[in-house]
C-alpha cells in the first residue's frame, strides 16, 4: 500500500468523516489549534528573543530555558494531538497541499536546529548565561528558531488557502 | 443607532478595497496578525504564569511585568493595525457577525484590564489571592478575545 492510497482510505475512515463533516468538531480541533500558538509560539518566542539577546535581558537563559519550555512543550503536544486530528479530517488535500508539505519539512529543521543548540552551545550555558547578548552560537540558533517556526506559522494559515490544490484551475 | 451604514462606508473605504481586491493581501495580513497573536499570548502568559507561582518563579512579578510590556504593547499595536485593515476589508460580515461584537467587546476589556488593573497590581505587593484573581480575568479575557476572533471566520 503506497502513501497515497493509505490517505485514501484514511479519509474513508468514521473518525475522519464525522469531524470532516460535524459542524462543532473541526471548528473547536481547529480554535484549539490557533490558541495553543499563545502557549506555544509564545514561550519559544519568549526563550529564543533572551537567546537573541533582545528580551528578558537580566533573567539567566536556563532559569528562562529550564521554567518556560516545560510550557512550550506542553503547548507543542496540544498543537500536534490538534494538528493529526485536523489533518486526519482531510488527509488527502492536506497531504497534496504545498504549505502542509513545507510546514512538515520546517518542523523538521526546528526540531534540528533545537538538538544543534542542545548539543553545542548549550552545553557550556554556565559560562555566559547570565550575559545580556549570549555568543554568536546561541544568537543564532534564537534567530533560526523565531524565523522557522514563523514560517511553520505562515505555511500553516497559508494551507487553508487552495491556490495550489490538485485539480484547481 | 443603526451602524450598518457606516460599516458600509468602512467596506468602501480605499484601504478596504485595496485589501479586498487582492488575492494575496488578506493572507499576509493574516499571517501577522497570527504572528502578533503568539507573541501577545507570551507576552501575557510569562507574566499571568508568574502571578499564578508558576513559570519564572525567581523573578518578581513586576519585573517580569516591566519586561514583558514593551512586548505586550508592540505586539497590541501590531495586532491592532492588522485587525483593522481585515476588518476594512469586509466590514459589513464582521457587522452580521456575532463573534466580531463579543470580540471587540472583550479587547476593549482586556485592553483596559491589562493597562490598569493589571498594571496597579504587578507594581504592588505580592498577595496571593489579589495576584491569582488578576492572572486569571487576564487569561479569561484575552482567550475570549482569540476566541471569539477565530470565530469570526464560522459565524
Amino acid at each position: 500500500m503506497n502513501l497515497s492510497s493509505f490517505f485514501q482510505w484514511l479519509e474513508g475512515t468514521a473518525g475522519s468523516v464525522a469531524i470532516r463533516e460535524s459542524t462543532l468538531l473541526y471548528p473547536v480541533i481547529e480554535t484549539t489549534h490557533v490558541l495553543t500558538l499563545c502557549l506555544f509560539l509564545g514561550m519559544i518566542a519568549m526563550l529564543d528573543l533572551r537567546l537573541v539577546g533582545v528580551g528578558l535581558r537580566g533573567v539567566p537563559v536556563s532559569q528562562v530555558a529550564g521554567r518556560l519550555l516545560p510550557w512550550a512543550l506542553a503547548g507543542f503536544a496540544i498543537m500536534a494531538v490538534s494538528g493529526v486530528l485536523l489533518f486526519y479530517s482531510g488527509p488527502v488535500r492536506a497531504s497534496g497541499n504545498i504549505f502542509f508539505q513545507i510546514k512538515m519539512i520546517l518542523i523538521a529543521l526546528t526540531g534540528v536546529n533545537a538538538l544543534i543548540f542542545h548539543w553545542t552551545i548549550e552545553r557550556r550555558v554556565a559560562d555566559w548565561d547570565s550575559d545580556p547578548v549570549p555568543p554568536f552560537r546561541a544568537r543564532l540558533a534564537g534567530f533560526c528558531s523565531l524565523v522557522l517556526w514563523s514560517a511553520v506559522l505562515i505555511c500553516g494559515r497559508m494551507q487553508a488557502y487552495n491556490w495550489f490544490d490538485k485539480g484547481k484551475v | 443607532m443603526n451602524l450598518l451604514p457606516l460599516f458600509q462606508w468602512f467596506e468602501a473605504t480605499a484601504l478596504g478595497t485595496v485589501v479586498r481586491q487582492s488575492l494575496w493581501m488578506f493572507p499576509v495580513i493574516e499571517c501577522i496578525h497570527l504572528l502578533a497573536l503568539s507573541m501577545l499570548g507570551g507576552a501575557v502568559l510569562v507574566v499571568d504564569l508568574r502571578l499564578l507561582g508558576l513559570g519564572l518563579r525567581a523573578q518578581s512579578a513586576a519585573e517580569l511585568g516591566r519586561k514583558m510590556q514593551p512586548w505586550l504593547a508592540g505586539a497590541l499595536a501590531v495586532s491592532i493595525t492588522t485587525g483593522i485593515l481585515m476588518f476594512l476589508s469586509e466590514s459589513v460580515k464582521c457587522y452580521y457577525s456575532p463573534p466580531f461584537w463579543y470580540k471587540m467587546g472583550l479587547l476593549i476589556l482586556a485592553s483596559l484590564f491589562a493597562f490598569t488593573v493589571r498594571r496597579k497590581v504587578l507594581a504592588g505587593a505580592n498577595q496571593p489571592l489579589k495576584y491569582g484573581l488578576t492572572a486569571v480575568t487576564s487569561i479569561a479575557l484575552w482567550f475570549g478575545v482569540a476566541f471569539s476572533g477565530r470565530w469570526i471566520a464560522f459565524y
